[in-house]
């Protein structure tokens, strides 16, 4: 893969830049890191974190210690969709256990893994903020709350869809 | 007058009183309906004055800790020449939290008045906003809103001719609880990893860039627009004692109606949890066994000293009447994160649920925290699967005890607090757990004698 951000990225990244103070351009880092992943296949390889640690300025080591301690950036490869179900209490309380397993079931896959065709990840998370929607699950950008079996088949079976489409 | 005609008296809403006006997330329709007046009336004020009044509110900070805000923006250093900054927590990672999401996400402008003010006060020219990186759709509001209020003249140069510059950006963070903890947060921003200072030095004399700082909850910030336009001692007079003005509680867990709510701090936690008006009581005819009041870390409760303090007072919805009793019997109102847990719900499986999230969160730097939190994991573990003895059980304790106060920061607290109110409430959960191990793996303790009245201590 390439690893360049379009010229509309580069322009975003100044933009994030410029919020800092000068000369504080690693404040940048972790938004920068965010649209990297989003750009360069959904995780961070070595060569991303080293084009990011050259754009601003960085040592790589600085953006390695900084990438493996956030929980949102990935160290490895995942599917085309990451299903990160919220485990703790209060979604744990209203179902999340058999939501979890459910998945794990239809999918055959454990918690971390990543289906063979490369679509889905099961990637159980901490309390997401929408305990009183429960349960729920952060999907891509947005979350989908008040699950039940019959809407992660349905959710399953669109992602599905698409992702042949 | 403001007050009767844009704030909702009558049941006491603040922060929430427009937040079922269709399209309230755009200006127009915001300004409609009195927006950015506390702007326009806070500019011509001076800084000393906004800061007086926020002092007279008795505003408490709504993060979790509850340290009078007026007092904290006192705090703050002003040495010639360095630039100042406000950064507001939303970080809302404490489980059982969402409110803050309930703010940003449908009345943005709100926030936004919070922040213009607060920053005026506080000499900020470059505020920023921290939130989790998690809610990713609410950067995209908030720019919106601040592209809004720019346009209209309330951000950017010369705020409405007073010379006061202003720019708020929003910052994501990438999934990290331990960035709550405002030192963390900073460093975070920093663009590090989020790991505690140790302080002195505070904040308020360097924190970000080294820069006096000042780190403000979400909620703590909107709350400053209603206080400018009501004034702090009309704020002052709402709520009870030192449980002034309103306070938003997320209250989710096994209730009818989740969500989240905005309180006078005037009424009792039965009220809270059985009346329509607020969570509509608990689904399926089911019992109250317990509840955690106020986020994960504060002290789990059963029902009966939940609904009523060991003096066989009603327990009420305010600082001072969830923490009556200290740790031994009583809790704290924290985040306002409300978590209700009903007679088929097991206190071993819930904790050991926090203690994974705990272990999980726990940034490394102290030996307590760092172990401590895997060992209570692993201990819960055996307990919740059979696997336990009477003597871990003690051990659990033991660890727990030896966390609390030996860290940089307090997370390590709010990882000991709950395991040893469990323990302290629910021990015959745990000892059943023991002595039963095989039927612990078919069904649950259930509410047992917790819900019993108690005998009144005097
Ligand atoms: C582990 C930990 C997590 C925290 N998380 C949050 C949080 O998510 N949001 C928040 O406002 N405060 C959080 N706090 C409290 C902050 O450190 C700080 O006290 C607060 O933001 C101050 O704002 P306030 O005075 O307006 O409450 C956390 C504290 C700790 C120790
Ligand atoms: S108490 Fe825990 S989270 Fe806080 S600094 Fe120490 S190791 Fe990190
Ligand atoms: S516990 Fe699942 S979102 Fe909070």
């Amino acid at each position: 893969m390439n690893i360049q951000f379009t010229a509309e990225k580069l322009e975003k990244v100044k933009e994030i830049i410029a919020r800092y103070p000068e000369g504080k351009q690693k404040s940048a880092l972790i938004p920068v890191l965010h649209l990297a992943q989003g750009e360069f296949g959904g995780w961070l390889d070595v060569p991303v974190m080293d084009y990011v640690a050259g754009l601003l300025q960085l040592n790589p080591i600085e953006v390695y210690e900084v990438a493996t301690f956030y929980t949102m950036f990935n160290m490895k490869p995942v599917g085309k969709y990451v299903l990160e179900v919220c485990q703790t209490g209060p979604c744990m309380i209203c179902g999340s256990d058999q939501i979890i397993e459910h998945i794990k079931n239809k999918l055959g896959i454990k918690a971390g893994e990543t289906t063979p065709d490369g679509l889905f990840t099961l990637k159980p998370a901490e309390c997401l903020g929408a305990c009183g929607y429960a349960p729920m699950m952060q999907l891509g950008k947005y979350y989908k709350e008040h699950l039940t079996i019959e809407k992660v088949d349905a959710i399953l079976d669109e992602l599905r869809a698409a992702a042949t489409n | 007058m403001l007050s009767i005609l844009y704030f909702d008296i009558i049941t006491m809403k603040l922060l929430l009183a427009k937040a079922d006006i269709p399209n309230i997330r755009s200006y127009e329709v915001w300004k409609a309906n009195g927006g950015y007046e506390s702007v326009e009336k806070a500019m011509k004020m001076t800084p000393e004055d906004i800061l007086e009044e926020v002092k007279k509110s008795g505003l408490r900070g709504r993060g979790g800790a509850g340290f009078p805000t007026g007092m904290k923006w006192s705090f703050i250093a002003k040495p010639e020449g360095v630039p100042r900054h406000l950064v507001v927590n939303a970080d809302e990672s404490e489980p059982g939290t969402f409110k803050d999401r309930y703010l940003m996400e449908f009345l943005p402008h709100l926030f936004i008045e919070g922040i213009i003010i607060s920053s005026f006060a506080l000499g900020s020219n470059t505020s920023y906003i921290y939130i989790r990186g998690e809610y990713a759709w609410i950067p995209d509001i908030l720019e919106a809103a601040i592209d809004e209020a720019k346009a209209a003249g309330y951000l950017g140069k010369n705020i409405l001719g007073t010379g006061f510059d202003l720019e708020i950006y929003v910052h994501r963070g990438a999934g990290a609880y331990i960035c709550g903890e405002e030192t963390a947060l900073i460093e975070s921003i920093e663009g590090k990893r989020g790991n505690p200072r140790i302080k002195p030095p505070f904040p308020a004399v360097q924190g970000l860039w080294m820069r006096p700082t000042v780190v403000n909850n979400v909620e703590s910030i909107a709350a400053v627009s209603p206080i400018i336009t009501i004034g702090g001692e009309a704020y002052a007079k709402i709520g009870v004692g030192r449980s002034t003005g309103t306070k938003l509680i997320s209250a989710c867990g096994n209730i009818n109606k989740p969500g989240v709510y905005e309180i006078d701090m005037t009424i009792s936690v039965e009220e809270f949890i059985y009346s329509n008006e607020y969570c509509g009581g608990i689904p399926n005819g089911k019992r109250l066994k317990a509840c955690i009041p106020g986020g994960s870390s504060v002290p789990i409760l059963p029902a009966n000293l939940l609904l009523k303090t060991a003096k066989g007072e009603p327990r009420m919805m305010n600082y001072e009447s969830l923490s009556d009793g200290g740790f031994q019997t009583g809790s704290m109102m924290g985040s306002g994160g409300f978590i209700v847990l009903d007679e088929d719900q097991c206190v071993v499986r819930h904790t050991l649920s926090l203690a994974h999230f705990y272990m999980h969160e726990s940034c490394g730097q102290c030996s307590p925290c760092r172990e401590g939190t895997g060992w209570m994991y692993r201990i819960l573990k055996n307990l919740e699967y059979g696997k336990g003895q009477m003597k871990d059980i003690d051990l659990l304790w033991d660890v727990q005890r030896r966390i609390e106060g030996n860290t940089i920061c307090p997370l390590g607290d709010a990882a000991a607090w709950p395991v040893a109110a469990a323990i302290r409430h629910f021990r015959d959960e745990f000892e059943w757990h023991v002595t039963h191990p095989e039927e612990a793996q078919q069904r649950n303790f259930g509410l047992a004698h917790y819900a019993d009245p108690l005998e009144v201590i005097v």
